[in-house]
C-alpha cells in the first residue's frame, strides 16, 4: 500500500539515531527581532499548551493562551495520578532511549510511527531535569535521589511520580512557566474562553474565534500560527474518567475545516477504575495503574459467588492476568487486562451488585511490606496483626490518596476489603493527524498532546501521557515550529477586519442562535447520555461490524433528533454552561459517527481496537499487517461524508512481531 | 444501590450576574441516592429545573476527583460541606439526612466576586502566582535531575505544601478573607526545596505585594483556612511565610 499522496509526514531523512539531533540544527530559525513581531495562539494549557506556551514565549514569541476553566491550572492534566515515564536508567536495570522507544512501539500494537516514538524517548530524560529544575516534588529515595515504580508493559522500573498526585504537581510546574510568562507581558491569557472555530485565509490558519464565557461574547484572534492543545476526546462514551468539561470541539472545529483526524476509534479503555454503581452517575474515577505494582487481581473460581472477597479462601481465587500472561502478571498493557476482566464478567466470575467487577487485592503487599518493616528494625516476634499493621502504612505512603479516593466514593474502606474494579474509558489515541513538526494538514494549524494522533499507536502505555505533551510542548514545537514561522517573518499583523474572520464568526454564531432557538424537549446532558450508551455498547471493548453499523445508524438518527428537540435554556450573552454543553454534544456526536465508520473500516484487531471477527484462539487480538499497517487518516467532506486516506506505516528498526506479555 | 429515596430542601444562592443582587431560592429535590455526589444531585436538580422551563444553577465543575480545584460550594456554611480533606465534588450524600434542608452559597469574598449564581472570579489567586510563585528557569537550562539530590523529608514538606489545589476555600473560610494560606502554601514549597532558594526574598515580597493589591484581607490566627482546607494544607506554612516575609523585608532588594 502507499501513503496517500495528501499525507507528508515530513520524516527527516537519517538513521533512526541522528534525524532529531540532525533535523534540530538544520531547522530554519526565527531571529529574536522577527520573533516579537509573531503571534501565536495556544489553545489549551494542560501540560502540552501550558509547556509549549510558557517556552515560546520564553523564546521570544507574542503568546495568546486560552483554556475553557477559570484558571490554566485546571486543565485536566492536573487529574493524571500514576507517573511520568523517562529513559533515566537511575535504577540500572538495563533502560535506555531505546527500550522506551521499544516498549511504546510495541505497547502501541505496531501502529505508530518509528520517527516519532524515538524523539519522544530521546526528549523524555530532559523533561524531568526540567520538571526538577521548575521545583516540581517528585518521590524521592533516602539517599536524596529520585524514586521510580514500574508501570504496565514494560519490565524496568523508569516511572517518576509525585505520590497518586504526579499530574498536578507536573501541571503546576507547567502553569507556573506560564504564569510567570504572563507577569512578563509576553502571555496574554484567556481563561473562560472557548476557542469555537478555525479561521482560515488563503488555506492557512490564521487565527481563531472563541466565545467569552461570562459575557457570552464572540471574539476574533488572528496570529501566525496556532497550535491546538485541546487534550482527548473519551468523553464521547459520556462515563469515562476525564474532567467533565473535556470535549473535542476544537479539535473537530479543525477538522471542519481541513484538518484530517487520525485513528479515530483507537481508544483506551482502562483496566482499573471504580464500578459504575447507577444512573445518575456523571463520571468514572480512576485507580492508577500504579496500583497493579502492589494490587492482585482475581475473580472467584466458581460463578456468580456471592460471598464478600475476603470470605473467599486462597484456593478459590483466580488470579487471571498471572495466570494468563506469567510473565508480566498483574502489570499486562491496559488493553490487555481490561478485556481480560470483561473475558471473565463475561462469563461469569464478576463480583458485587452489578456482577460487572473484579477484585483487586492487596493483603499480599500488607504482608510484605509489614514484613519487611519488621525485618528492618530487627523485629523477629511481630505478631501477625502488627505486620498488617505496619504494611498498611508502607502502602498508604505510596497510594494514600488513592485509597482515600476509593473510600469516599464506594464508602469502603481498601485497607479492609479488596477493591472492586472495571475498565473505563480514558485515554483517546487517536486525535488531529500531524506531521513529524506536529502540523496538521493545515498550514499553520498545529495539534500538540492528547489532541493529536502521533506517538501511542492504537494503545498507550501508562505513565507516556504526561510524557508525550510535555516533550511536545518543551521540547518538540519549540523547534518544529520555526521550519513554519521562518517563513512568516514578512506577514506582519493578521488583521481581524479580514472578511474571512467576519464570516467565520458569522457561522458561529449562526450556529448558536440555532441552538438556543429549538427549544425543544431534551436537555443536552440526555442526549450525550444517549450518544455514550450507543458508543459504550457498539464501539467500545468489543466491536463487531453488526455492532457498529446499527451504531451508524443510531447515531444519524440522534443528529437529526438533536437538531430537531434540543432544549438549551438561558441567554446567549450571558454566562451559560447549558449552551457550552449544548456545542460540545453537537461535535461528539459527530465524531461517535466518524468513529464507528473508523472502526468498521479496519478489519483486524490492534491495542485497544478488539473487532470480535479477529482474534486468535486464546482470545488475544489478531492484527492483520499486510492489509492494515496504516494510519486511518480522514477528511471531511460533508455531513456523513468522509473520505479516507491512508499514511503507510514504515518499520525499519523494529522487528514486528505478535505481541506477546505471555 | 442506586434507587435513591433522600427528600431534600434545598436552598441555593441566586444571582444573574456580577452586578446585580442576588438571593435565595428554595428547592425541594426527591430521589436522592446516598451513593450520589453531592455534584451529581445538583446535576439532578438542574435538569428538573430544565423541564420546569427554569434555568439551572450555574456551578463551577470538572475534574470531579478533588484535583483541579475548580468545585467552590459554600454548603452549610462550611466551604466544601461538612467532611474534613474532603472538596465538594468528593462530597457524597451519604453525609446528609433524608429530609435535611441544605443551604448553598457561592465563595463569599471581595476579591471574588460573583459571576453567576454559585460561580466566582478567581483571577486574584493566578496574579498572586505571576507575581513570584515560580523558579525562574527556561527550558532547555536544566542539570541532570539527579545531580541535585534533596533529602526526603524535604521534599515530602515540599509535596505537602505543593498539594493546594487553588480551590480558594481558605479565603472563604476566613473572616477576614485572607489568602494567607494560598500564598503560604506555594512560598513554602518553593522555600524548603534547593532550586527556589535564588529568588526566595525577592518572591515573598513580591507575592505579599500582590496578595494585598487584590484586597484579600489579613490573617488574625483563627486557623479556620487550614481546617476548612480540602487538602488540609498546614497552617504552618503561614508562619514560615512569615519568617520569609520578614526576612526578605530585613534585606530588602526589591523595594
Ligand atoms: C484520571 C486520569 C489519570 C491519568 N493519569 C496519567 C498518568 O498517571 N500518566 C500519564 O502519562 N497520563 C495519565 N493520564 C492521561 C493524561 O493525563 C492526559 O492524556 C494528558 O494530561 C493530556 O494533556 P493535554 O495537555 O494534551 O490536555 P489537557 O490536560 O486535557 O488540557 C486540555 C486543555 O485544552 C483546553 N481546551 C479544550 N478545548 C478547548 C476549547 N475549545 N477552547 C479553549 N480551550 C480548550 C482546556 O481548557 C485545557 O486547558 C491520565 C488521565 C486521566 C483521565
Ligand atoms: S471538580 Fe475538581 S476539585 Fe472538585
Amino acid at each position: 500500500m502507499a501513503t496517500s499522496s495528501r499525507l507528508d509526514a515530513k520524516i527527516p531523512q537519517g538513521s533512526l539515531e541522528d534525524k532529531w539531533e540532525k533535523y534540530k540544527s538544520s531547522v530554519p530559525l526565527v531571529n529574536p527581532a522577527n520573533k516579537r513581531n509573531i503571534e501565536v495562539i495556544v489553545v489549551g494549557t494542560g501540560l502540552a499548551g501550558a509547556s509549549a506556551a510558557a517556552t515560546l514565549a520564553e523564546m521570544g514569541y507574542k503568546v495568546k493562551a486560552f483554556c475553557f476553566q477559570d484558571s490554566p491550572r485546571r486543565a485536566h492534566s492536573i487529574a493524571a495520578q500514576g507517573g511520568i515515564n523517562a529513559a533515566k536508567n537511575y535504577q540500572n536495570d538495563g533502560d535506555s532511549v531505546h527500550r522506551l522507544f521499544y516498549d511504546t512501539i510495541k505497547g502501541g500494537d505496531y501502529r505508530s510511527r518509528e520517527a516519532n516514538v524515538h524523539r519522544l524517548s530521546e526528549v523524555s530524560g530532559n523533561i524531568i531535569d526540567q520538571c526538577v529544575a521548575q521545583g516540581v516534588p517528585f518521590a524521592r529515595e533516602y539517599g536524596g535521589l529520585l524514586s521510580n515504580r514500574s508501570f504496565g508493559g514494560v519490565q524496568v522500573q523508569r516511572t517518576f511520580y509525585a505520590a497518586g498526585q504526579t499530574g498536578q504537581q507536573l501541571l503546576l510546574g507547567a502553569y507556573s512557566g506560564l504564569q510567570r510568562q504572563v507577569g512578563m507581558g509576553t502571555i496574554t491569557m484567556y481563561n473562560r474562553h472557548e476557542m469555537l472555530d478555525v479561521v482560515k485565509i488563503d488555506g492557512k490558519c490564521r487565527g481563531i474565534i472563541a466565545r467569552n464565557l461570562i459575557t457570552g461574547e464572540l471574539e476574533r484572534h488572528s496570529a501566525h500560527a496556532v497550535l491546538l492543545c485541546t487534550g482527548g476526546y473519551g468523553n464521547v462514551f459520556y462515563l469515562s474518567t476525564n474532567a467533565m468539561g473535556s470535549n473535542v470541539t476544537a479539535a473537530w472545529k479543525a477538522h471542519k475545516r481541513g484538518a484530517f483526524f487520525a485513528n479515530p476509534c483507537f481508544t483506551q479503555i482502562h483496566p482499573t477504575c471504580i464500578p459504575v454503581w447507577g444512573e445518575h452517575q456523571s463520571k468514572l474515577t480512576l485507580m492508577s495503574e500504579s496500583l497493579r505494582n502492589d494490587g492482585r487481581i482475581w475473580v472467584p473460581k466458581k460463578q456468580n459467588d456471592t460471598r464478600a472477597g475476603n470470605a473467599i479462601p486462597e484456593d478459590e481465587r483466580d488470579y487471571y492476568l498471572e495466570r494468563r500472561y506469567p510473565a508480566f502478571g498483574n502489570l499486562v498493557p491496559r488493553d490487555i487486562a481490561s478485556r481480560a476482566a470483561k473475558e471473565r464478567c463475561d462469563a461469569g466470575y464478576g463480583v458485587g451488585t452489578s456482577k460487572l467487577a473484579v477484585f483487586l487485592d492487596f493483603s499480599a503487599a500488607f504482608h510484605r511490606y509489614g514484613q519487611g518493616e519488621a525485618n528492618k528494625n530487627n523485629i523477629t516476634n511481630a505478631s501477625e496483626s502488627q505486620i498488617l499493621e505496619w504494611g498498611k502504612a508502607v502502602v498508604k505512603e505510596k497510594y494514600g490518596n488513592l485509597f482515600d479516593m476509593y473510600k469516599q466514593i464506594t464508602g469502603e474502606d481498601p485497607y479492609e476489603v479488596p477493591m472492586r474494579i472495571y475498565p473505563a474509558v480514558h485515554y483517546t489515541m487517536g486525535g488531529l493527524w500531524v506531521d513529524y513538526n506536529l502540523m496538521t494538514t493545515v498550514p499553520g494549524l498545529y495539534s500538540l498532546g492528547e489532541a493529536n494522533f502521533s506517538d501511542h499507536g492504537a494503545n498507550r502505555l501508562g505513565a507516556s501521557a504526561l510524557m508525550q505533551g510535555l516533550a511536545d510542548g518543551y521540547f518538540v514545537i519549540p523547534i518544529t515550529v520555526g521550519a513554519y514561522l521562518a517563513g512568516e517573518i514578512r506577514t506582519g499583523h493578521i488583521s481581524t477586519d479580514h472578511e474571512a474572520f467576519v464570516k467565520t464568526e458569522k457561522e458561529v454564531k449562526d450556529r448558536i442562535e440555532k441552538l438556543i432557538s429549538i427549544q425543544g424537549n431534551t436537555s443536552p446532558e440526555l442526549f450525550h447520555r444517549r450518544l455514550g450508551k450507543i458508543m459504550w455498547d457498539k464501539c467500545g471493548m468489543g466491536r463487531n461490524e453488526k455492532g457498529l453499523k446499527e451504531a451508524i445508524v443510531e447515531i444519524r438518527a440522534l443528529r437529526e433528533e438533536f437538531w430537531k428537540d434540543v432544549k438549551v435554556m438561558g441567554k446567549i450573552g450571558d454566562f451559560n454552561p447549558e449552551l457550552d454543553k449544548a456545542n460540545r454534544v453537537a461535535d461528539f456526536i459527530e465524531l461517535g459517527e466518524l468513529m464507528c465508520i473508523d472502526a468498521l473500516t479496519r478489519n483486524e484487531s490492534c491495542g485497544g481496537h478488539f473487532r470480535e471477527e479477529y482474534q486468535t484462539e486464546e482470545g488475544e487480538a489478531l492484527r492483520d499487517d499486510e492489509n492494515y499497517m496504516f494510519v486511518s487518516a480522514w477528511e471531511s467532506i460533508d455531513t456523513e461524508k468522509w473520505e479516507l486516506h491512508k499514511e503507510e506505516l514504515i518499520y525499519d528498526n523494529i522487528k514486528i512481531a505478535q505481541r506477546s506479555y505471555k | 444501590m442506586s434507587a435513591g429515596n433522600m427528600r431534600l430542601t434545598l436552598k441555593v444562592w441566586r444571582q444573574s450576574n456580577t452586578n446585580t443582587q442576588g438571593g435565595f431560592e428554595n428547592y425541594n429535590l426527591d430521589g436522592v441516592s446516598p451513593d450520589m455526589s453531592f455534584l451529581e444531585m445538583f446535576d439532578i436538580l438542574n435538569e428538573q429545573l430544565i423541564e420546569e422551563n427554569k434555568e439551572p444553577v450555574a456551578f463551577d465543575h470538572d475534574c470531579r476527583e478533588g484535583i483541579c480545584g475548580m468545585c467552590s460550594m459554600f454548603i452549610n456554611g462550611q466551604p466544601h460541606g461538612p467532611l474534613k480533606g474532603v472538596t465538594t465534588c468528593q462530597l457524597h450524600m451519604r453525609s446528609f439526612q433524608d429530609g435535611d434542608t441544605i443551604t448553598v452559597e457561592p465563595w463569599r469574598a471581595g476579591a471574588f466576586p460573583v459571576i453567576k449564581d454559585l460561580v466566582v472570579d478567581r483571577d486574584g489567586f493566578d496574579r498572586i502566582i505571576s507575581a513570584g510563585g515560580f523558579v525562574s528557569v527556561n527550558t532547555g537550562n536544566a542539570q541532570d535531575a539527579n545531580n541535585l539530590p534533596i533529602a526526603k523529608e524535604d521534599a515530602d514538606d515540599a509535596f505537602s505544601a505543593a498539594a493546594c489545589i487553588g480551590c480558594g476555600a481558605c479565603v472563604a473560610a476566613c473572616k477576614n478573607a485572607s489568602a494567607m494560606l494560598f500564598v503560604s502554601a506555594k512560598i513554602s514549597q518553593l522555600a524548603l526545596l534547593p532550586q527556589g532558594q535564588a529568588e526566595r526574598s525577592i518572591r515573598a515580597e513580591k507575592m505579599v505585594a500582590q496578595m494585598d493589591a487584590e484586597g484579600f484581607g489579613n490573617c488574625t490566627n483563627t486557623h479556620a483556612c487550614s481546617a476548612e482546607c480540602p487538602k488540609e494544607i498546614s497552617f504552618e506554612n503561614i508562619a514560615r511565610m512569615n519568617r520569609e516575609y520578614l526576612g526578605a523585608k530585613v534585606s530588602s532588594k526589591a523595594l
